[in-house]
């Protein structure tokens, strides 16, 4: 029986943006489709065609049948009495998605009035149980309280309350965890998780996170430029796909196993790779040229693939549908079809444009390998505290306490090497970077850069010293002066440190050349760049002037999956060949298995594991970095449903009065099974960093470390 | 909530004092009172007219600091000293105040009114006819000031006096002498009460009408696009309803802090308003004061103002805290 | 608030953003005289897409011309007097009739214009840019700084400036210019106050960061990374500034506080000619008429130049719903 079902699907923004161009599928009552594709890939379109929600100046042709009644073409009114009733959506942001003047139970409350005719007695009461159900603790407190007076998380399962109230045929969820921390986002989806077996209900699941889809949805759909490529059964999908774009992501995607995903078969390009270079908006430039809107980045791409759109085909069982042309060369071998029939296939191919990343990578001039110690100290900080004063009020400001964002913090960075800082959010790792940015004197312990101590600086010394410091921001769209440009935002560290202008102009150009854009692009501004072009001018700027020493925060966090693997290949490859040494800010574990070689893990202002990247990942000795480590979902289906995993209780405390004792007591699973003498020392005492006997600059700040393969425990 | 408003109140109330302070100072170092006593015929002698002045606290031979010094210590006992011509500035303030009242309130309370519901329907009907009427009306109001606006309503009004031949509209003054001695008594003193507020409350309300309008249609533009107004229909509300709901209980918010802001030019505007038909109140009070360089009336008049303006600053204040939870619970927003 | 001045809303929607179109790419190759002046045009070209800007535009040329022009070619002075006619309606020697007192009202009224026309313009400029001088400098520098500039503000804004000026004007203003500091005086606390909140926040933009992790002063960041940012605001902010001068101006005339006699304003003209404005409405009509046509004209300018160059914020008629 078919519950929701899409057919021929078509939204057209105002002038001639065609968001959504033909998706097709269909849902069973408990089923669950993945919709996964990157930005401006048009899957928000597809969640508010199927909700009627779209702005009125979007046209939709094609069908939504809900129960198999037609949804689309209907008044506002008729619409009005199915939405949140028998069809319901889950926002993105939950902060702005919930109204901020109400509290959230009478929100919840109104959704069972509207539709049920509850008196509001009852629909409040409902309320209760509701937020009881997705997990609020103190539920009929709670239900009075303000979406502001909420974290992240907990509004998300208001929201999922409210999708559920009326007990929904069909759920639509557009992103619903990626505004969220990583523990929260694996509560979020267990809640979800609870949320569906309760109503038995189809979710729609909008995402560009592959992980998450792997272990929640049955069936996975992924959109490239407003159009369903691929279809199919998630195992499947994981295993055979068969849309060139689809393999594309699945190899770029970083994995905290540090497994290189291989698809069943081998190989099928034999190291080559999608294009990293994406066009500014694929639905724009799509709508102008006829064809397979993924030609111009597919390695497999063939002079048949220029005649018109690929409809989708059946390419194996189960319903498994690409629409690609050349399925021939991403078949699996063992099906029968001979390797050199697709090579022949790939020598018609229109050439390619030039990947700057995928250059043979030049040895290292600083053997990694050798002994951390015997390399010489770029940056070393020791017991860092960075304290806010945080102030309450609309108008009148007054004293609430101080925050602790960064509380006693020491690590040391070493010649070509990269240390990733990893946390949630609130764990202050950002604050740790800005405070050494600062280069002046911390509010308590040492920082020092190549040697110099930040204390002891004077204005033209620690303006000398930033030649040799520099940093790339996380949001390539904020990081640049939209009204500079890119020559003169390159220009600008040459001009502030002297450089003479004769030379300014063949330093910009071979910047350029660095990061792999193009001398043409001096000319323009920031806004007509894409974000991976954006990202790489930033880290041209950062390189201007030659540093040592360059801190990343979040580099790659604000883009899509296939250009951060070009971003991440390029810092990669500069820290090779120039030796430059990274302070890199993450809070994606998967990223930080890929780039870094130290990682240090903080929680609340400390930093409670330091360590060599694959010895932390494989054993972490730690409950928090264990709980960190299981609360990502791997890009795996059959892995990722066969995990066992200890999912985080609990959210982040307030930072501005941390626990007694050890700050993440009150959190930790391990604390849970400790008897009474062992707990009192978590209670008791705040535990030092340790080092770890069996390995090399290991440490972890832990009274009852767990487990650790040739430890003695 | 309630602590907040405290510590408001004490810091409004130094900036009135000092407000008032130098107001009082600007005021007396720049007025010239001597001038009005010397042009009189017979000029009086001197020693005459120095003893007046130096009665009345308005003498220029005087040290400014010790006049304020005068001055601020009646004001503390709630005096605000003498006309120039002797009379007791408190008492008439006080009368006078009610007049401007009686002309501000029904026209400030309505345009406000109208301009909220109607700027908010602008901007739901965005584009369609009604909201470019609206839209383009305010945009008009704005450009007339007020002095313009009160003599072309009366000419108006003088029109369709003559056209019908009764004298339907009667805007000098505040009431016909002898109305309450009609046919209809007391009842038809009111009525011509009524009948003489009228045009002075439409030319107020039309002012007041055009900012509010103007502001709230792009209040309701932001909210019209806001992330919950989505999820209130994506509850089953249809868009009329999830926009009232939740998008103008929202769009309302910052309305509040626009209130503060506008009072000062309701206050501009009911002076234009006094002048154009004849009120004796507190703003016509003030502008002949100026001309006659009467010091203690004008200080006295700024003093009133400055109160009025943190007054405005102070309920604003309480209606954000009553409008949007995030200042009433105090988190850090 | 990233709109950019040499961006416009309509522009960024058809061709994603400047600097892609073979124009821009060409000037910026071929020195900067050039660039600029193709920039300028570029900018010109987005401004005109605004008929609301236009219109005003075109509505304030023609109203310069006639306050500026016009007394050149009227046989008139503003200051003469024909005794061989009071009080008569628009004719051939008298295009808008006369006074009581037997004054060319056509004169009058230009001379009123010139002078309402100045006074806005001067006064907008005056008040903006103290705004953004003490606004940047507090947002920037925090601190003492800050709290002293903002505590200054909230001073200004608690005198009630309007009777302030009333009692100031009149031992000033014995000629038009002493009214300009006067009126910029009070003029520029509000928006000092949202230029300071906007750099507050664009202090902490990554790429004002940025800026001042490479070294760079902090005089040299406000100018090259903050005000460019405020630029929209403040030109906006500007056109708003005119219109209130000029309704300052003339309501203190009015009231007989502003330009003196002998001299005029259109606001002297207006009040003058009020009481008789029933049975003669020549002097009044035509002072009324154009004042508000001059403040008409300022606005359309102001909201086109918002509607393009800061398309986030303020009245829109263009762009779907969202």
């Amino acid at each position: 029986m078919t519950v929701l079902e899409v057919t021929g699907l078509r939204v057209t923004y105002a002038p001639d943006v065609r968001a959504v161009r033909g998706v097709d599928f269909a849902l069973g009552p408990g089923e669950v489709l993945g919709v996964v594709g990157e930005s401006g890939s048009g899957k928000t379109a597809l969640a508010l065609a199927v909700m009627g929600l779209l702005p009125p100046d979007a046209q939709v042709a094609g069908s939504v049948r809900l129960r198999d009644e037609e949804l689309l073409g209907r008044s506002d009114a008729d619409l009005s009495r199915i939405r949140g009733k028998d069809l319901t959506m889950v926002f993105q942001d939950p902060l702005s998605a919930l109204t901020p003047v109400y509290p959230v139970g009478d929100q919840i409350a109104e959704t069972i009035q509207i539709h049920a005719g509850a008196t509001r007695a009852a629909a409040r009461a409902r309320a209760v149980e509701l937020l009881d159900l997705v997990g609020i603790p103190a539920a009929a407190r709670r239900a009075r309280a303000y979406p502001h007076e909420f974290s992240g998380g907990m509004r998300q399962r208001v929201m999922i309350a409210m999708a559920i109230a009326n007990d929904p045929v069909a759920i639509v969820a557009d992103e619903p965890t990626t505004a969220l921390d990583m523990t929260i986002q694996a509560q979020v989806l267990e809640v979800l998780r609870v949320a569906k077996e309760a109503t038995g209900a189809a979710i729609v699941l909008i995402t560009h996170d592959l992980g998450v889809v792997a272990g929640f949805a049955d069936r996975v759909m992924v959109m490239y430029a407003g159009r369903a490529v691929e279809t199919g059964p998630v195992e499947e999908m994981y295993r055979r796909p068969r849309m060139p774009y689809t393999i594309g992501l699945m190899q770029s995607l970083p994995r905290i196993d540090g497994a290189v995903w291989t698809p069943a078969g081998g190989d099928p390009w034999r190291g080559g790779r999608m294009a990293p270079i994406e066009s500014a908006s694929p639905t724009a430039s799509a709508a102008g040229s006829t064809g397979c809107s993924f030609r111009p980045r597919c390695p497999v791409a063939v002079l048949g693939c220029a005649d018109g759109e690929p409809e989708p085909a059946v390419v194996g069982p189960s319903g498994h549908t690409a629409a690609c042309v050349n399925t021939a060369a991403t078949a699996d071998p063992s099906d029968g079809l001979r390797p050199e029939e697709v090579v022949q296939d790939t020598a018609l191919a229109v050439p390619l444009p030039e990947d700057p990343c995928n250059v043979e990578k030049p040895a290292d001039p600083v053997p990694v390998r050798s002994y951390r110690n015997e390399r010489p100290v770029v940056l070393y900080v020791d017991d860092l505290v960075r304290h806010h004063q945080l102030y309450r009020g609309r108008f009148f400001r007054r004293r609430a306490g101080t925050v602790h964002a960064v509380d006693g913090v020491g690590f040391d960075v070493r010649v070509g090497e990269t240390l990733a800082l990893v946390g949630e959010s609130g764990c202050g790792k950002t604050t740790a970077l800005m405070e050494i940015l600062r280069l002046a004197r911390p509010q308590r312990g040492r920082v020092a850069v190549l040697g110099q101590d930040t204390a002891e600086l004077r204005s033209a010394g620690r303006k000398a010293l930033r030649r040799d410091v520099q940093v790339v921001f996380q949001d390539p769209f904020t990081s640049l002066d939209p009204r500079m440009r890119v020559a003169d935002i390159l220009a600008e560290p040459l001009v502030t440190h002297g450089v003479p202008a004769f030379q300014i102009g063949g330093r910009v150009r071979e910047l350029l050349e660095l990061v792999g854009l193009e001398p043409g692009h001096a000319g323009r501004y920031p806004q007509g760049l894409s974000g991976g072009q954006r990202q790489r001018v930033g880290i041209a700027r950062a390189l201007a002037l030659e540093p040592q020493l360059l801190l990343l925060d979040e580099p790659v966090a604000a883009l899509d999956v296939s250009v951060q693997a070009g971003v991440m290949d390029l810092l990669e490859e500069l820290r090779a060949r120039i030796g430059l040494a990274y302070l890199f800010v993450s809070h994606d574990l998967a990223v930080v298995r890929r780039i870094a070689h130290r990682v240090a893990v903080m929680y609340l202002g400390r930093i409670v594991e330091i360590g060599a990247v694959d010895e932390v990942y494989d054993a972490p000795a730690h409950p928090y970095t264990r709980a960190l480590l299981d609360a990502v979902p791997l890009p795996d289906p059959f892995l990722e449903r066969r995990r066992l995993r200890t999912p985080l209780q609990g959210e982040l405390p307030d930072p501005a009065a941390p626990p007694a004792g050890c700050r993440f007591r009150p959190r930790c699973p391990r604390y849970a099974g400790l008897t009474g003498d062992e707990g009192r020392l978590c209670d008791e005492r705040d535990p030092e960093p340790q080092p770890i006997m069996t390995a090399m600059d290991r440490h972890v700040a832990c009274h009852h470390p767990l487990a650790h393969p040739g430890a003695d425990q | 909530m309630a602590a907040f408003l405290l510590r408001r109140l004490v810091n409004y109330t130094a900036l009135v004092v000092l407000a008032a302070s130098l107001a009082y100072l600007l005021a007396a170092a720049a007025l010239k009172p001597r001038a009005n006593f010397e042009d009189r015929a017979p000029r009086p002698p001197e020693a005459v007219v120095e003893a007046q002045l130096t009665r009345l606290n308005l003498n220029d031979r005087t040290p400014l600091a010790d006049r304020y010094r005068t001055w601020a210590g009646g004001v503390l006992h709630g005096d605000f000293g003498r006309t120039w011509q002797g009379e007791p500035v408190t008492a008439e303030l006080w009368r006078r105040l009610g007049v401007s009242l009686r002309l501000l309130l029904a026209g400030a309370v309505l345009g406000s009114a109208f301009g909220i519901l109607l700027g908010a329907y602008a901007a739901i009907a965005r584009g369609r006819a009604a909201d470019r009427l609206i839209t383009v009306g305010s945009s008009l109001l704005l450009a007339v000031p007020v002095f313009v606006l009160a003599v072309l309503l009366q000419i108006v009004a003088g029109k369709a006096n003559d056209a019908t031949g009764l004298r339907v509209f009667e805007w000098v003054g505040e009431s016909t002498p002898g109305a309450s001695d009609g046919p209809f008594g007391p009842l038809g003193g009111l009525g011509d009460r009524f009948r003489h507020l009228l045009l002075p409350t439409v030319t107020i309300a039309l002012a007041q009408f055009a900012l509010y309008s103007r502001y709230q249609r792009s209040m309701m533009l932001d909210v019209l696009q806001a992330d919950f107004v989505r999820t209130a229909r994506a509850k089953g509300l249809r868009r009329r309803a999830a926009l009232l709901r939740h998008g103008l209980r929202t769009a309302l918010i910052p309305m509040t802090t626009y209130f503060a802001y506008t009072f000062g030019l309701l206050l501009l505007g009911g002076v234009f308003t006094e002048k154009a038909f004849g009120r004796h109140g507190v703003g016509e009070w003030l502008v002949d004061s100026i001309s006659r360089g009467d010091v203690n009336v004008v200080a006295a008049v700024n003093c009133l103002a400055a109160c009025g303006v943190l007054l405005a600053g102070l309920v604003s204040d309480v209606l954000y805290g009553v409008l949007d939870p995030r200042v009433r619970t105090g988190a850090a927003v | 608030m990233t709109a950019d001045v040499v961006t416009c809303a309509t522009e960024h929607d058809s061709r994603g953003g400047p600097g892609q179109g073979p124009d821009e790419e060409f000037a910026w190759r071929s020195g900067t005289l050039l660039g600029r002046a193709i920039r300028t045009a570029a900018r010109a070209r987005c401004v005109a897409r605004s008929r609301r800007a236009v219109a005003g535009l075109i509505l304030l040329v023609l109203l310069f011309v006639l306050a500026f022009v016009g007394p050149l070619v009227s046989p008139w002075g503003w200051d003469d007097t024909d005794f061989a006619a009071f009080r008569q309606g628009p004719s051939v020697h008298h295009w808008m009739g006369t006074t009581q007192s037997g004054r060319d009202v056509f004169a009058l009224t230009l001379r009123g214009m010139q002078k309402s026309l100045l006074i806005g313009l001067f006064v907008a400029v005056v008040s903006t840019g103290l705004a953004a001088a003490v606004g940047t400098a507090a947002g920037f520098a925090g601190g003492w700084l800050d709290r002293t500039l903002m505590w200054g503000v909230d001073l200004l804004l608690v005198l009630p400036s309007f009777l302030v000026i009333a009692v100031l004007a009149p031992q000033t203003a014995g000629t038009w210019p002493t009214l300009v500091p006067l009126l910029a005086a009070f003029l520029w606390m509000i928006t000092a106050r949202v230029v300071r909140a906007m750099t507050i926040s664009l202090r902490e933009r990554e790429y004002v960061l940025a800026a001042r992790f490479l070294g760079v002063r902090a005089p040299r960041v406000i100018v090259r990374h903050i005000l460019p940012q405020l630029a929209s605001l403040l030109v906006v902010d500007a056109s708003v500034n005119v219109s209130v001068a000029i309704l300052a101006e003339s309501g203190l005339s009015a009231l007989g506080l502003g330009v003196r006699p002998p001299d005029v304003s259109l606001g002297s003209l207006i009040a003058d000619g009020q009481s008789g404005a029933t049975a003669y409405p020549w002097p009044f009509g035509f002072a009324a008429g154009l004042l508000v046509l001059i403040v008409l004209a300022v606005n359309l300018l102001g909201d086109g130049l918002r509607d393009v160059l800061d398309p986030a914020s303020g009245p829109r008629w263009t762009g779907g719903e969202t």
